[in-house]
């Protein structure tokens, strides 16, 4: 019996030191985009699948994008996306792991100018960066929107010989997050 | 005991504690992962496979079968004479397409239309193989004596494209298929005739493949005359355009001409080389101006 009392005792400890995070936003609603311009056809895509977590505490900040979720016009192209460039079947997701620089007053409504540093990682490749960003407080919710280059060459994604439309080595990213669900508390 | 499962719990609750990363919980549990490019095109080689062309998309295919490689040398190999294949194929949404295609040969033309019903996938919804229903209408219009009605000219065709991935590297599929004709060439051939495909693709690079595709008509059906369609081929994917550059026993590219009308015998070397190549064009809304 004492032993089921620490042993319950122990799993709602467990519980609530995992969910009892209201300093942590969630992203609702998330897009990001690429860019890359090409001679026959644009190359474009979007995702509304990603996630990022803010933890406005320590600054920290996440984003998880599910390669295969990048939508293009082309379907054939899509797949020749996920197929020979980012191989999404090996690596599922890109990521970025890292903090805010700035100090932020997540309390504040208005916009601000951030930038963050972590690793990026793109194709199974790491990469440390700093990208910047505009921060949005509105009310109980926080907006983030940034734009980033990524070059091919520092995530190793090489550009087949054969190819009908040629990527550009650098292709540019946006992204938006909207914030407003603080994780379970 | 509860020493053990005191510890045991403690050690559950610092490893949890660890997990207490935010790129741990940046998960979605709704997120359904499917499988991509099982093939590369709407075709394995003739017959369809499961795959549809993408929402708003339209591929535009060329097809060529050159005669027989044992006609030898004075017909150089065949390549002297052709027959071939314009089609243009639509996609409705990401689950449906139609498409229609005139061949050369008996100067035929045919309309069809193809319906996801599952894709293999893992996550949320989770599948174990893809499945695609096809329904094709085709209408011979070469001159014949004596000449026949438009419904005599007909034929219809129904098949289940069951396809699994295997890894990233092997695809198969099994397609049961019914084949009605109004009015079959040879007299004592039956007019609903009962087959399956099997095909299979494997990836030896990022961008190209080698297919293999067997149509098996059931015994008893059609005439001994006929030969069951065995095909394969070597295809190049670019990003705008899939090449398949093949060898078959078949000098027709619809359903009722290679599955049920296949004059050639691999086993006499009545082979056809021939290729089919693909072009995609998107009529989406561009993401961004």
């Amino acid at each position: 019996m004492k032993s089921l009392i620490l042993i319950g005792t122990l799993i709602i400890f467990n519980i609530i030191s995992v969910y009892n995070q209201s300093n942590i936003y969630k992203s609702k609603k998330s897009l990001v985009t690429f860019f890359s311009k090409a001679p026959l056809e644009d190359i474009e895509a979007k995702n509304e699948k990603a996630i990022s977590l803010l933890n406005v505490n320590n600054n920290e900040i996440v984003v998880r994008i599910p390669i295969k979720q990048f939508m293009f016009r082309n379907k054939l192209m899509e797949e020749h996306f996920n197929e020979n460039y980012m191989e999404s079947e090996r690596f599922p997701y890109a990521t970025f792991k890292g903090k805010i620089n700035e100090k932020v007053d997540f309390s504040n409504p208005g916009n601000l100018n951030i930038s963050a540093t972590g690793i990026l990682n793109v194709h199974g490749v790491n990469k440390k960066r700093t990208l910047n960003g505009v921060l949005t407080v509105i009310d109980s919710e926080i907006q983030l929107k940034t734009k980033f280059d990524i070059l091919l060459a520092d995530h190793k994604i090489s550009i087949p010989r054969l190819v009908f439309n040629k990527i550009a080595e650098q292709i540019e990213v946006n992204t938006f997050f909207s914030y407003s669900t603080q994780v379970k508390q | 005991m509860k020493i053990i499962i005191t510890i045991i719990l403690f050690g559950f609750h610092s490893l949890v504690f660890a997990q207490d990363d935010l790129m741990k919980m940046a998960t979605d549990s709704n997120e359904t992962q499917v499988k991509n490019s099982t093939f590369k095109a709407t075709r394995i080689i003739n017959g369809h496979s499961v795959e549809t062309v993408g929402k708003n998309n339209m591929d535009f295919k060329i097809s060529h079968r050159f005669d027989q490689i044992n006609r030898g040398f004075s017909d150089f190999f065949g390549l002297d004479a052709a027959t071939n294949r314009l089609g243009l194929e639509y996609g409705l949404s990401n689950g449906v397409m139609i498409g229609i295609g005139r061949s050369s040969y008996e100067k035929n033309y045919d309309f069809f239309g193809k319906y996801r019903l599952m894709r293999q996938s893992t996550g949320r919804n989770s599948y174990p193989v893809s499945i695609s229903a096809f329904t094709g209408y085709s209408l011979r219009t070469v001159k014949s004596t004596p000449e026949l009605s438009a419904s005599d000219r007909s034929s219809y065709t129904g098949q289940l494209l069951v396809a699994k991935k295997f890894g990233e590297l092997f695809s198969l599929q099994l397609s049961p298929t019914i084949i009605y004709r109004n009015r079959p060439d040879k007299l004592n051939d039956a007019k609903s005739v009962l087959a399956t495909g099997i095909g299979g693709r494997v990836k030896i690079t990022k961008r190209t493949s080698i297919n293999g595709e067997y149509n098996y008509v059931f015994p008893g059906q059609i005439n001994e005359d006929y030969s069951n369609n065995l095909s394969f081929s070597y295809d190049i994917e670019t990003g705008g355009h899939v090449f398949q550059l093949l060898f078959t026993n078949s000098f027709g590219m619809v359903e009722r001409q290679f599955i049920t009308e296949t004059e050639g015998s691999w086993a006499n070397g009545d082979i056809h080389f021939g290729f089919n190549i693909t072009r995609t064009f998107s009529f989406d809304k561009r993401v961004k101006k």
